[in-house]
């Protein structure tokens, strides 16, 4: 018997969870979907310096009024805060490849326990191009993944070895989905937190991979602060 | 050929009669911000065919120069992601289009290589995936990295904000993104601005990019996008 949990509950919970991760100054990009989220959820008493891979620094919340002359990755009209600055595309990626980004936060098809990342093609669909993903993950000085613990058919994303075309090797610190959090450390994962309503049993069972389980597992961060 | 010093102000329709069928061609933007929206309008009633065209991705099917591949313009491309144009992707599938996919912070390191006078560059982006295939691959200080080659067109399309008549150019917002890399690596640049303004306005100290790189200057036209952005 699978355990549902409502869509928009679910995304919510993983974007508020991510946002506990961060420091007051990091520098973070956030990917499309669940990701971007998580500037929501960002605790009141640090401020964290958004980056668009377009080219933004300092991005903040949509405006009230649509400009296409500032637009975030997706193609989401985005302001810029005071004190935010803009650069073009090679800077932009200079920033990102040269570790000045602190965290990039993307979904993902699948992960595997080492660590490898897969987000960017299914094969025999139609090819979007990986965008900036590549560089994100290989550049950020962590990469955060945001996503379901399961596909829409129930099957795990979390697994031993992925099989959908890699965006790149052992890049992936920490995995935060609507039931676990899981770190991976030198090749490790490591089961750290689970959500009150599943049994580590169910989060076995929703995984195809071997990871270690944290001595005290605890109940995953935020969903205390849940409404009913 | 020294570009001239003071630079021509084009129609749009004049502008695009140097890009020839056969010729590759950058166009600059992101998503809908920052693409040359009235020179693109001028190339697709142009029709010139058989291009190849250079840009960050392929806009949308009836937006910019999504339309140049809509239209059957265009037979190769090299962009970083085409997934917003269903129209690309389809043809590429049908192998009626040829294309090819870098990693956007490659794809914009390449045309900075092309138009910096550098042999290639060195990243460890696409390491260890399909990006990898056909590539040399280079063990540095014990990290690996992709030997990438220049990028480079016949023709740049950008987007600027403002103008002197000596090209000097001005961006706004995120429409700044591939623009100035792409005036630094083609052999005829043509910017489409708002405005143009008399030389010596802009202050120098916030000139990005120097009209030494520019050829020739548009004022957008009414366009819905051009407006817009």
């Amino acid at each position: 018997m699978p355990i549902e949990l409502n869509e928009e509950k679910a995304r919510n919970r993983i974007a508020r969870r991510i946002a506990k991760e961060f420091h007051d100054g990091d520098v973070v990009n956030l990917g499309i979907g669940i990701p971007t989220l998580v500037s929501d959820y960002i605790p009141e008493d640090i401020r964290v310096i958004f980056q668009t891979e377009n080219g933004a620094i300092g991005a903040g919340p949509a405006p009230k009024e649509v400009d296409l002359r500032f637009i975030g990755a997706g193609g989401r009209p985005l302001t810029v805060l005071p004190g935010g600055s803009f650069v073009a595309s090679d800077f932009s990626f200079g920033l990102i490849r040269g570790g000045h980004v602190d965290a990039t936060v993307l979904g993902a098809l699948e992960v595997s326990q080492d660590g490898d990342l897969a987000n960017w093609m299914v094969p025999g669909k139609i090819i979007p191009g990986m965008g900036g993903a590549m560089d994100l993950v290989v550049g950020a000085r962590r990469v955060i993944i945001a996503m379901t613990q399961t596909t829409k058919k129930g099957e795990p994303k979390i697994v031993r070895k992925c099989t959908l075309p890699l965006t790149a090797k052992g890049v992936v610190k920490l995995i935060v989905t609507e039931f676990a959090v899981f770190s991976i450390e030198k090749r490790q994962m490591k089961l750290l937190e689970i959500a009150p309503e599943v049994t580590l049993d169910d989060i076995k069972a929703m995984t195809n991979a071997d990871f270690l389980v944290a001595e005290p597992l605890i109940t995953m961060q935020g969903t205390e602060e849940e409404k009913a | 050929m020294a570009k001239k010093v003071i630079k021509p102000v084009l129609s749009a329709a004049e502008a695009v009669k140097f890009i020839k069928p056969g010729m590759s061609v950058m166009v600059g933007g992101f998503n809908y911000g920052g693409i040359p929206y009235t020179l693109i309008e001028a190339l697709v009633e142009a029709g010139v065919d058989d291009l190849t065209l250079i840009s960050n991705d392929t806009a949308y099917e009836d937006v910019g120069h999504g339309k140049l591949v809509a239209n059957g313009q265009v037979k190769k491309v090299i962009a970083s992601h085409v997934g917003l144009n269903k129209r690309t992707g389809q043809l590429a599938m049908e192998g009626k289009l040829e294309l090819v996919l870098y990693p956007q912070g490659t794809f914009v390191e390449c045309i900075r290589a092309a138009g910096f006078g550098l042999g290639g560059i060195l990243t460890p982006t696409g390491v260890g995936t399909v990006v990898e295939e056909g590539k040399q691959v280079m063990d540095i200080n014990g990290m690996k990295y992709l030997l990438e080659l220049p990028l480079r067109a016949d023709v740049a399309l950008i987007r600027a904000y403002k103008a002197d008549r000596m090209g000097n150019l001005t961006y706004f917002g995120t429409n700044r993104n591939f623009n100035p890399i792409m005036a630094t690596a083609a052999d005829y640049v043509i910017a489409e601005v708002d405005s143009i303004v008399p030389i010596g306005e802009l202050d120098p100290n916030e000139i990005v990019t120097p009209g030494i790189l520019i050829d020739a200057l548009v004022v957008k036209g009414d366009n819905y996008y051009a407006n817009r952005t």
